[in-house]
């Protein structure tokens, strides 16, 4: 049969010589492997103390964005909900009354946000679509969960904390 | 006696025959497809609508047989009779391709970019026409033209802001009702939609308005902010009314049970089938009112047939024979979520939902 790739060897099925029959130089030349690695740059860190850079492109835990004054900044236009190929996101959307004002940017906000983390896939593509720039995927590792019921996380586990009020404390 | 006359009528290389009198757009509905220009104002169901917001301009190559001269000038084709032998060029004029954009740039320029607020987003005729034939930015560099929010009763909702001005609101309230209560005020820049002295808008008929009107500008109080138009589920619906203008026939906007929103039937080119009362409109918000004729076919490149899927096969349930029992659930996710709470009627509140329709003990605790 013709050979696809010039790489391939024949294997050697002589008897083997007393020399290999003792195995001695054999052990030897693994052991020298196995300990050459001790001097080696290690591939692993000490998780958690050490932690690896994350790369400019990780897409890790969701957060909701304020603005400058703390407002949420999502307007419930369910575009994150409409983009996500898991539809792990829904929402309620509600109109602002007067005096809440200071705590929503328009005059349409967000009374439910949900994000099923079970479904999610981290894809980021909520925060692409979000026309807001209210959605963000952060460097946070997804932390894991004891429970299903847990995994469901709402708009306040969402929300960043109040830029003001954090200072104020 | 006087039988009405075909003519032959050229439009983009397709030749097809109409009756004399009909206009240039009439004839390429006809043919349809991407010849047919896109119309903002013009409504075929409204007596005098159209030659207002110049995006069904087309390209006239021969005037007619007799005359064979290409007209000076693009004409809009709404208000444009054929003429016998003429020819037409719409998509494949790059005269026409050219002025179309400079009109959606036209009419961009004061409406406002507020389309995640705006409920009429994803069956909005102006989002559509600058997706398909504008320019991705604009050279306007000015505040836009803003006006002063005007309450205009409880069933309808009035954003100056995005209108048009393309006056189908205006020819409803004529040829539907008695007496028409608004109108345009002001003229050129100032023009503006309105009451006088604060009128509501309250005749049987004038929620027609909101299906006219092709961008935000008009919208119906009842589902504001309720849902995005895509998330709830269109189904044709009819019922017996008692009114005789009104056609019954509708299309019922669901959730789950939930009717959230009830609006005419409109074909495919975004036009009404048929007027239907306020009564049938605003206050038949329940599935029981209706006799539901069946899911809506609508467009596969249309958002609204996001996440509708049709024609699945349900798979056979195996497992229970393999393990010999019904499998566990692991999780309802109606335990654990907040959304679509069945003790929170969303589409029964008469306006729209606002924070004290939901239960806020979490964020009150998150705010204080």
């Amino acid at each position: 049969m013709e050979k696809l790739t010039n790489r391939s060897v024949a294997v050697d099925r002589s008897p083997m010589t007393f020399g290999e029959k003792i195995y001695l130089p054999a052990i030897f030349k693994g052991l020298t492997i196995t300990i050459g690695h001790i001097f080696k740059k290690k591939a692993t860190v000490q998780y958690p103390e050490q932690k690896r850079p994350f790369s400019p492109v990780f897409r890790g835990l969701h957060v909701l964005n304020r603005d400058e004054e703390g407002r949420e900044r999502c307007t419930a236009c369910g575009l994150c909900a409409l983009a996500c190929p898991a539809e792990a996101i829904t929402m309620e959307a509600a109109e602002r009354k007067p005096e809440e004002k200071d705590l929503y940017r328009e005059e349409k906000y967000a009374a439910k946000y949900e994000i099923n983390m079970l479904r999610c896939i981290f894809c980021g593509y909520c925060e692409e679509a979000c026309p807001k720039d209210a959605i963000y995927l952060s460097e946070t590792l997804m932390p894991t969960h004891y429970s299903r019921k847990t995994m469901v996380y709402k708009k306040e586990d969402l929300l960043i904390p109040h830029p003001k009020k954090q200072a104020g404390q | 006696m006087s039988e009405v006359q075909n003519i032959k009528v050229t439009i983009d290389n397709i030749t097809i025959e109409v009756p004399q009198g009909t206009s240039i757009l009439e004839a390429a509905r006809k043919i349809g497809g991407d010849v047919t220009p896109p119309a903002m104002c013009y409504y075929s169901k409204l007596e005098g609508s159209g030659g207002k917001c110049r995006t069904c301009l087309v390209e006239v190559s021969k005037g007619s047989e007799k005359d064979p001269r290409p007209m000076p000038k693009l004409v809009a084709s709404c208000r444009t009779g054929v003429m016998d032998g003429m020819e037409v060029k719409n998509i494949t004029s790059p005269r026409v391709i050219e002025a179309r954009k400079g009109v959606v740039e036209m009419l961009l320029i004061n409406h406002p970019l507020d389309c995640p607020v705006c409920d009429q987003a994803g069956e909005c005729h102006l989002q559509d026409l600058s997706y398909e034939h504008g320019t991705e930015g604009t050279r306007y560099e000015f505040d836009r033209r803003t006006f002063e929010k005007e309450d205009i009763g409880e069933y309808i909702s009035l954003h100056m802001t995005r209108c048009i001005l393309c006056y189908r609101c205006v020819y409803v309230a004529d040829q539907l009702t008695e007496n028409r209560e608004h109108g345009i005020l002001e003229r050129g820049d100032h023009a503006e939609i309105s009451t006088l002295l604060g009128k509501n808008l309250n005749n049987e008929f004038i929620g027609n308005v909101i299906d006219v009107c092709p961008v935000g500008a008009l919208t119906d109080k009842t589902f504001r902010f309720k849902n995005r138009v895509w998330f709830t589920k269109p189904v044709d619906a009819h019922r017996d009314c008692n009114n005789p203008k009104c056609c019954g026939k509708a299309r019922l906007w669901m959730r789950g049970d939930e009717v959230y929103r009830v609006t005419a039937r409109k074909d495919q080119w975004g036009e009404v089938e048929g007027w239907i009362c306020n009564e049938c409109r605003f206050h038949k918000k329940s599935a029981s009112d209706w006799v539901i004729e069946g899911p809506t076919k609508v467009d596969r490149h249309s958002v609204i047939s996001q996440g509708h899927y049709v024609n699945t096969v349900p798979q056979p349930k195996i497992i229970d024979k393999v393990i010999g029992k019904e499998p566990r659930l692991l999780l309802n996710i109606h335990d654990v979520s907040d959304v679509n709470k069945p003790n929170v009627h969303l589409s029964e509140i008469p306006g729209p939902a606002h924070s004290d329709d939901f239960e806020k003990k979490d964020d009150k605790k998150l705010n204080n």
